[in-house]
């Protein structure tokens, strides 16, 4: 019992932090239609302002209770200004271009980005433990939990409801929708598809940013760190179908209580199993578990 | 006859002076030194740049003629070095074309440094072919001069196994009682090799101990280790060891720190001496911490003319203690002013490697033989210490500090490392 309760959290944690990450993804892809590789950017430059300015306003003095403003804040601005500049200066002038080019232009910006943050942070890691080391820890299940790690969970449920909310029971989530099933026809109906793409953009750069700055007080926060989530965000994705929130919950829920399950009891498939999840989805379902309707043209 | 003489004395004088100035031409007053090093990617903060650091520091004493006696004189073999900072990352692959452009189309001198094992696994042989004089300064994979006897490479540094020969050693000497230990190493040679050799090693030693059935080998760089900690919190395990570096080793001290992991458990960090100054008060007290020989933190406080001279200058320059890496590529750009001043400037690449082969030096925290691998591969102590945050100086020091020397935790030039364990370490001299 203590062994399953213990997976369940790990997995459920694990899931959380890919269900953050992979949900920006899926939303860019299920409305542009844009395989974003440059989200890890956005991962890492959220990774990056958040543990800089906790570091700093800890050095100025400031409660460590900021420190969760900042990780907020740091989403916030990163995905306003690398999501608006990146949409309204690159990807704008694109959609009209081949999909295959506007994901080689993503995978360029990535490669860009990471270089400017080798400018604009330098090479030596940075660490912003002090929001985790605010929330202590409890004892779960005969271990030692830190609490920091288990409100990725709540965070991420209420990135989920949010998510659900806004798709289901707002206006925005209609006009979305119906961008998403049919482009042209929302533009016959009046919908001001280019407002809606840069929205949609900023948005999910916000929640790849909002993955990295909640994650930067539990890591040592260094150069490359974007490279590895991208990866696993794909896998989520794909998994889950791409396009789809539910999808991404669904394929974050699966892959993380899976590599948990593996980490406890077989850690030499941790590894394969991600992917195998992913090649065994391909296979049966190619379009994923939970891909949106696409509408028959004629 | 009296035209016959002249014209021979001309001869003799025109060839003399061919020769005379011929060896003008061929003597050089400066020479290149590639040295790659991660410069970009998540090791770069702990080793690469403290690693190129450490090089440039000691080439420009040497320059300048500035080192501590017995190295006091200028240059390299008489000539200035010229350093090209190259970046280590991309991969195998990217680094087996660099390293031929460096040869082929620039016309480096000699080329000192890497960190990677995969990365001088995949250079060792194409050094060779193209006939390169290389030293490699970091890199800890046994298998270089295990696998092929070599002519023109060279590693200023013991190798992994006398890492986790030490720690195997040290375990036993300072917790006899432990009954169980696990692991946590990265998926790939470096990770799977340090836990192999610690692992056998505690087996000839502790035969008592047991390891655990579930160690765990996350991918490089994975930054979250939440469930990996967890399964380890559960394990009966007693002591953990990790061969972790770089962004990944501070990652799991945090999170395993904020869980307590290391309150219940030994940890054996055989690479922490790279986070000891980094961490600050953030690192555990208690941890078991190497830094892959005698370097870093373990060695800060040697009172050897050359080792003050190498704290004291790093941290005047960069405001900081030396770590490992600074020290390991200090000391093979000082391998390599060897090699020139005993070859001289213009020598070839066959000189440069016949002046290194199988001598003995100090460098500047220990006394460096080249005996292993043919003459190739250095001998060197390896130890280990007990993380102790000191308030009162505000730093990290380590106490119960213990060296063993090369010949209790290195096999005999010959011998496979592994070979050398499962056997009983014979003829280990501890």
């Amino acid at each position: 019992m203590e062994t399953f309760l213990t997976i369940l959290l790990d997995g459920l944690q694990f899931s959380s932090y890919l269900f953050i990450v992979s949900a920006g993804l899926t939303i860019i892809f299920g409305v542009m239609k844009i395989l974003n590789v440059c989200h890890g950017s956005f991962y890492a430059w959220g990774a990056y302002t958040s543990a800089f300015f906790i570091g700093k306003f800890s050095e100025m003095g400031m409660p460590d209770g900021w420190g969760f403003l900042v990780i907020l804040a740091s989403a916030i601005v990163v995905g306003l200004v690398l999501g608006f500049l990146i949409e309204q200066v690159i990807l704008k002038h694109m959609y009209h271009r081949d999909e295959v080019l506007i994901v080689l232009a993503t995978f360029g910006l990535f490669l860009v980005l990471e270089d400017v943050i080798l400018i604009a942070f330098g090479t030596d890691p940075y660490f912003a433990y002090q929001p985790m080391a605010l929330l202590d820890s409890v004892e779960m299940g005969g271990i030692v939990r830190d609490v920091y790690g288990l409100t990725l969970i709540g965070v991420a449920a209420m990135v989920a409801i949010g998510c659900w909310f806004l798709l289901n029971k707002t206006k925005w989530g209609t006009i979305l929708k119906a961008v998403i099933f049919d482009r042209e026809m929302g533009i016959a109906m009046g919908i001001n598809v280019p407002l809606v793409y840069t929205l949609t953009f900023i948005g999910g750069a916000i929640l790849g940013g909002l993955g990295g700055a909640y994650i930067a007080p539990t890591i040592s926060v260094a150069p490359g760190l974007g490279t590895e989530v991208i990866v696993l965000s794909f896998a989520v994705v794909v998994v889950g179908g791409m396009g789809s929130i539910m999808g991404a919950a669904i394929g974050s829920l699966i892959i993380g209580l899976l590599r948990a399950l593996a980490v406890h009891e077989l850690p030499q498939v941790e590894l394969f199993v991600v992917f195998a999840v992913m090649a065994v989805v391909l296979v049966f379902r190619p379009e994923g578990l939970f891909a949106p309707a696409k509408p028959r043209k004629i | 006859m009296k035209k016959r003489f002249m014209t021979h004395a001309l001869g003799m004088v025109a060839a003399s002076a061919l020769v005379f100035t011929s060896g003008i031409a061929q003597a050089k007053d400066s020479i290149t030194i590639a040295v790659p090093s991660f410069l970009t990617g998540g090791a770069a903060g702990p080793f690469g740049i403290p690693a190129m650091n450490g090089a440039k520091m000691v080439a420009d004493a040497i320059n300048k003629g500035t080192l501590p006696a017995p190295y006091n004189t200028k240059g390299f073999g008489g000539a200035s070095a010229t350093l090209i900072e190259l970046d280590e990352g991309g991969g195998a692959t990217k680094q087996v074309a660099e390293y031929r452009n460096l040869v082929e189309k620039r016309n480096v001198d000699a080329i000192v440094g890497y960190i990677s094992s995969g990365n001088c696994q995949a250079l060792a042989p194409i050094a060779e072919e193209l006939k390169q004089f290389t030293i490699f300064a970091t890199c800890g994979t046994p298998r270089i001069f295990e696998e092929a006897p070599r002519k023109y490479v060279f590693r200023t540094m013991g190798h992994a196994t006398s890492d986790n020969v030490a720690a195997a050693m040290y375990v036993k000497e300072k917790f006899p009682d432990m009954k169980g230990y696990t692991g946590i190493n990265q998926n790939y040679a470096w990770g799977q090799d340090s836990w192999r050799d610690f692992d056998l090693t505690l087996k000839q030693i502790m035969p008592n101990s047991k390891a655990s059935e579930k160690t765990q080998f996350p991918k490089i760089f994975a930054g979250q280790y939440g469930s990996e900690i967890s399964a380890m919190s559960l394990d009966k395990a007693d002591l953990i060891h990790t061969s972790f570096w770089g962004g990944d080793l501070e990652a799991f001290i945090f999170q395993g720190a904020a869980r307590g992991l290391f309150k219940k458990k030994i940890g054996v960090m055989t690479v922490g001496g790279t986070a000891a100054y980094r961490l600050g008060k953030k690192l555990p007290d208690g941890l078991v911490l190497g830094a892959r020989g005698p370097y870093g933190i373990l060695v800060k406080d040697r009172k050897s003319v050359l080792n003050q001279w190498f704290v004291n200058t790093y941290k005047n320059i960069y405001g900081i203690y030396p770590s490992g890496p600074a020290y390991q590529y200090g000391q093979a750009i000082l391998a390599a002013k060897i090699a020139y001043d005993k070859a001289g400037s213009d020598a070839s690449n066959e000189q440069l490697a016949d002046a290194l082969r199988g001598i003995t030096f100090e460098s500047f925290s220990t006394t460096i033989e080249m005996k292993l691998g043919g003459g190739h591969q250095a001998a060197t102590e390896n130890g280990y210490g007990i993380t102790k945050y000191d308030s009162d100086e505000g730093e990290n020091v380590v106490t119960d500090v213990k060296f063993y020397p090369a010949s209790c935790v290195l096999p005999p030039d010959g011998i496979d490392s592994v070979d050398w364990i499962n056997g009983g370490m014979k003829g280990a001299k501890c």
